[in-house]
């Protein structure tokens, strides 16, 4: 590793802490340019969605259970599960599946 | 102060659920984390300063692959680039005149989490509320953190396998009541699902790195999206809030 871990996480911190505060630094009137208005509504979801798949297969042990965590997921924030549940329902998904895949 | 006091105290029990949630969260963060090589004290160290679960996630995995600072907070602002539009709704509720250091210190509480229940209060809001809250919560996840590096490696292997996808849960508990509320939202999240399977399988692309084909496949599916389907201003999830709110006036 040429990254100093230190300083790794220093800099992550930074940047996610600029994130927070950037509005305030310049919230003088809303955005009202709307393409970027659309753009910063749909970036969050797309990258929350990309980082989901593939790498929720490629996380658990059998492929398949990975799958069925996400279809059990999906099923369970659709009809109104909070965040907590439904890390756990994933959870559990897959810890049941595998006692019988692996 | 009295009054300040109270409020304090009334974020710091709000902050207690939301604490308990990170805590099994970032249990799954620590076991990820030992795994892109954090120690236990280098993890809560990180959790405790950065507390942003995707975007530490991300984090640690571009510290695996060696990435380059540049490629770090590049990352960092796009996949925390909901931490913008939180901060724009925030900034929204404060009348004209509040102190900068009013709004940098509300702002930077947020988490999803806290963004939600500070938008939820009525009033303006107040960083007494927001510390409450940070104060009862991040430790959790920092803990949670620190125990999943550590104790990640004495648990059964198939224990470590289901806890795993509990980042991922989180995640898809994010983006599923938006992508059912708004259509569009959800075939952005279809077509992200798509691509980045397909973008991870394809000769030549499968070779970028991680970090860098989530970038890519941000922006420009991002961009598509804003361009065919730019957004009207109002719908109910609280990111469309944070997006209507800056859009509108709720004086």
């Amino acid at each position: 590793m040429s990254n100093n871990i230190y300083i790794y996480i220093l800099v992550m911190a930074l940047s996610t802490w600029f994130m927070r505060v950037a509005a305030s630094l310049v919230m003088k009137k809303p955005i009202s340019n709307r393409f970027l208005q659309s753009f910063l509504y749909y970036v969050p979801y797309v990258t929350l969605a990309v980082m989901t798949f593939p790498a929720i297969i490629e996380a658990t042990q059998s492929p398949v259970a990975g799958a069925a965590a996400l279809a059990a997921g999906i099923a369970a924030a659709w009809y109104g599960a909070d965040l907590f549940r439904v890390a756990v329902i994933c959870c559990l998904t897959v810890f049941v599946l595998e006692s019988f895949i692996v | 102060m009295n009054r300040n006091r109270e409020i304090f105290v009334n974020g710091y029990k709000s902050g207690i659920p939301i604490g308990l949630g990170y805590f099994a969260v970032a249990f799954s963060l620590g076991i990820a984390a030992r795994s892109y090589g954090f120690s236990a004290a280098q993890g809560f160290l990180a959790s405790l300063l950065t507390y942003a679960s995707a975007g530490q996630y991300m984090g640690f995995a571009l510290y695996a692959t060696n990435a380059a600072l540049i490629e770090l907070v590049l990352l960092t602002f796009i996949i925390n680039a909901r931490y913008i539009l939180m901060g724009f709704a925030l900034n929204q509720r404060m009348p004209e005149g509040t102190a900068l250091h009013t709004r940098l210190l509300v702002s930077s509480c947020i988490t999803d989490e806290i963004f939600g229940i500070t938008i939820a209060r009525p009033g303006v809001p107040t960083p007494f509320f927001t510390f409450g809250a940070l104060i009862a919560a991040v430790p959790l996840w920092a803990l949670g953190t620190a125990l999943g590096i550590s104790m990640g490696n004495i648990l059964p292997l198939r224990v470590v396998s289901a806890l795993s996808v509990a980042l991922f849960g989180m995640f898809i508990a994010v983006i599923v009541p938006p992508s059912r509320k708004d259509k569009a939202v959800g075939l952005a999240v279809l077509t992200s699902f798509a691509l980045s399977f397909a973008f991870s399988n394809l000769p030549l692309i499968s070779n970028l790195s991680e970090g860098n084909r989530t970038i890519i496949l941000t922006i420009m599916i991002s961009a598509v999206f804003a361009a065919l389907a730019p957004r009207t201003g109002e719908s109910g999830d609280g990111l469309s809030d944070a997006q209507s709110s800056g859009g509108d006036s709720h004086e």
